[in-house]
């Protein structure tokens, strides 16, 4: 099936909550899947087209704040208007999974993959300091495992997570293992579970309230000091990523999700050619494994970060390999996906 | 007979309601919300909802809401609390959930998401602050600022070449097949109050039975905003507010 599908059905099966969306190219299968699935018929789970980008994610605030399982997705565009909500949730300190299948920008741009959203999804597209969850998926299998990592994962830190793919990714049919049915907590299980849903003040309990507003200065620098905190962890705890052949590598590539399934395929053919090329695919772009990249730095000859942009993920793998050796880039934009070729000739271009 | 005699529980006639809690209210003297605030808690606490209710407070001078009815609230960004109450009923449908709005959230910012809520006819309960001007911001125009006006940014009155008109917009949603009750009251007098208690009392009560949208404007006073003292604001509003926004019921079903 299409990454796009699996999203939907992992996510039933998943036992999420509820889904709120507007339609976008390229993944309005998503939204369409969960609607021909009426998922509401069978495990309860709600399923609403909205008004708006804006309106989407604030109804993913509300659910999330009463403790539910709750997501959206969207493309780039619509990605951004989200972005409002999105710094509420992280403000709010709610859990919620957002999907960005990404397309060309910037403006209304193209239908066509692109990997432009990364500074976004990674630094924050929206106010303030914050910091999501960024989970890059390169397969259709991924795009259905990283449903429950992306709800996992936001629960156990209170933290949106967001799940990075583009076009490529959300739109390729592949095979796929759909994880197994889990069932919707009940509200006893998420008043126990989560005690600072809103879900109706208990008697003898104080009653919750959730907000990103605090007017004191130095209220506000404390929960500042806690989410940083509380990124630090993440960042210590739940770094992923996959080394395809480092070990033996004389060069290396840094890409991920569409561009890594490229990439793997641009080291088959140099290691033909008698080119040693290893690749390092972030899983997670947020946190990012810096400390594999610094470890790879200096047993290379040199990397190159291949991106569908013009130069965003580099930036954090030059600060990850701080001058150790030459870190280049090869993207192409505007919707344009390279072939293998290109970026081997690139490599060859390059470091040769 | 002593005053002592005199005050036992027995003979009270009126107390703060149980979930109005003891915070200070920072509202200014003459204000509408507090007296809005009360009937809110009194209300929720006579259905025996305080273990089922969702309050949403907005963006605006009712931004701390929160902070005065102990019940759980969520706080919305600017104007989104009618689509925050969506998912909130949605995923919750045997709570009464409501919005706690301004006519700049709710009219200005938040209108796509009002209509919208409005229009696919969602369970919950709408209380609609009308005062006519940001008062939190400092006295801005707002969407429902009467022509002539005076505010911080339209120094010289409303004029509608300029600004455009006052937004009817509880007229508006009465025309959305959604909605159920639309009502527009005010607190300005012990009678009003009485009325605009009901009112409530009964969005509360359609949003339980899910029987639509419920739609309460309380025209309100803003007596810094307008720079008025809080007797003078009671009497404007009654002299111009009423004339653009008349009491009564809009529609009830």
């Amino acid at each position: 099936m299409k990454g796009n599908e699996a999203i939907a059905h992992a996510a039933i099966r998943y036992g999420a909550d509820g889904y709120f969306g507007y339609p976008i190219t390229p993944q309005s299968e998503i939204m369409e899947t969960l609607m021909e699935e009426k998922p509401w018929e069978t495990t309860g789970m709600v399923v609403l087209q909205a008004e708006s980008e804006l309106a989407a994610i604030n109804m993913v605030y509300g659910g999330a704040g009463c403790g539910k399982a709750v997501m959206t997705s969207s493309s780039s565009p619509g990605v951004s208007l989200k972005q409002e909500g999105v710094s509420y949730l992280a403000g709010t300190e709610l859990p919620a999974l957002i999907v960005n299948v990404m397309r060309g920008g910037p403006g209304l741009g193209t239908i066509q993959p692109s990997q432009a959203d990364y500074f976004q999804a990674v630094k924050g597209g929206g106010h303030g300091d914050y910091k999501l969850i960024a989970l890059a998926p390169a397969s259709v299998q991924e795009m259905a495992d990283f449903v429950k990592l992306g709800f996992d994962l936001a629960f156990k830190y209170r933290n949106p997570a967001i799940i990075l793919a583009d076009g490529i990714i959300g739109q390729m049919m592949e095979k796929v293992v759909l994880p197994p049915f889990q069932p919707r907590l009940t509200e006893e299980q998420i008043r126990e579970a989560r005690p600072w849903a809103t879900l109706g003040k208990r008697a003898g309990h104080h009653n919750n309230i959730l907000t990103s507003l605090e007017l004191d200065p130095a209220r506000m620098e404390e929960n500042n000091l806690r989410f940083q905190a509380k990124y630090r962890e993440i960042e210590e705890h739940e770094v992923r990523y996959e080394e395809i052949h480092c070990a033996e590598a004389d060069y290396l590539l840094i890409a991920f999700g569409s561009m890594a399934r490229i990439c793997q395929k641009v080291q088959e053919v140099a290691a033909e050619q008698g080119l040693k090329l290893g690749l390092l695919r972030p899983i997670t772009l947020w946190p990012f494994p810096s400390k594999a990249i610094a470890s790879l730095a200096h047993k290379v000859k040199g990397i190159l970060v291949v991106e569908l942009n013009a130069g965003q993920m580099i930036e954090d793998v030059r600060l990850a390999v701080n001058g150790e050796v030459k870190v280049e880039h090869f993207g192409r934009l505007g919707g344009i996906v390279p072939t293998p070729d290109e970026v081997l000739t690139a490599v060859k271009k390059t470091f040769l | 007979m002593e005053i002592k005699d005199i005050v036992r529980p027995e003979n009270l006639v009126y107390s703060k309601p149980r979930l109005l809690n003891d915070n200070p209210m920072h509202y200014c003297p003459g204000c509408s919300h507090g007296v809005v605030h009360k009937l809110i808690a009194e209300i929720i606490d006579e259905m025996g909802m305080e273990e089922n209710a969702i309050g949403i407070a907005p963006v605006g001078c009712a931004v701390f809401a929160y902070n005065y009815i102990d019940i759980d609230w969520q706080e919305a960004a600017h104007g989104r609390a009618p689509a925050i109450a969506t998912a909130i009923k949605r995923l919750n449908p045997s709570k009464l959930v409501f919005t706690y709005q301004g006519d700049g959230d709710l009219a200005a910012i938040g209108t796509a998401e009002t209509i919208h809520a409005c229009n696919r006819g969602e369970n919950i309960a709408i209380i609609f602050i009308n005062n006519a001007i940001y008062g939190m911001t400092g006295g801005q125009m707002a969407p429902t600022t009467l022509e002539g006006m005076v505010t911080s940014t339209c120094p010289y009155g409303r004029n509608v070449e300029l600004n455009g008109y006052p937004l009817k917009i509880t007229d508006l949603v009465t025309h959305l097949d959604g909605t159920c009750y639309v009502t527009r009251q005010s607190v300005h007098t012990a009678a009003a109050v009485k009325k605009t208690k009901k009112a409530i009392r009964q969005a509360f009560e359609n949003s339980l039975a899910r029987k639509g949208t419920s739609w309460v404007e309380v025209v309100s006073t803003c007596a810094s905003g307008w720079k008025m003292t809080p007797e003078k604001a009671n009497q404007w509003m009654v002299e111009n507010m009423f004339a653009k926004y008349p009491l009564g019921d809009l529609k009830n079903e």
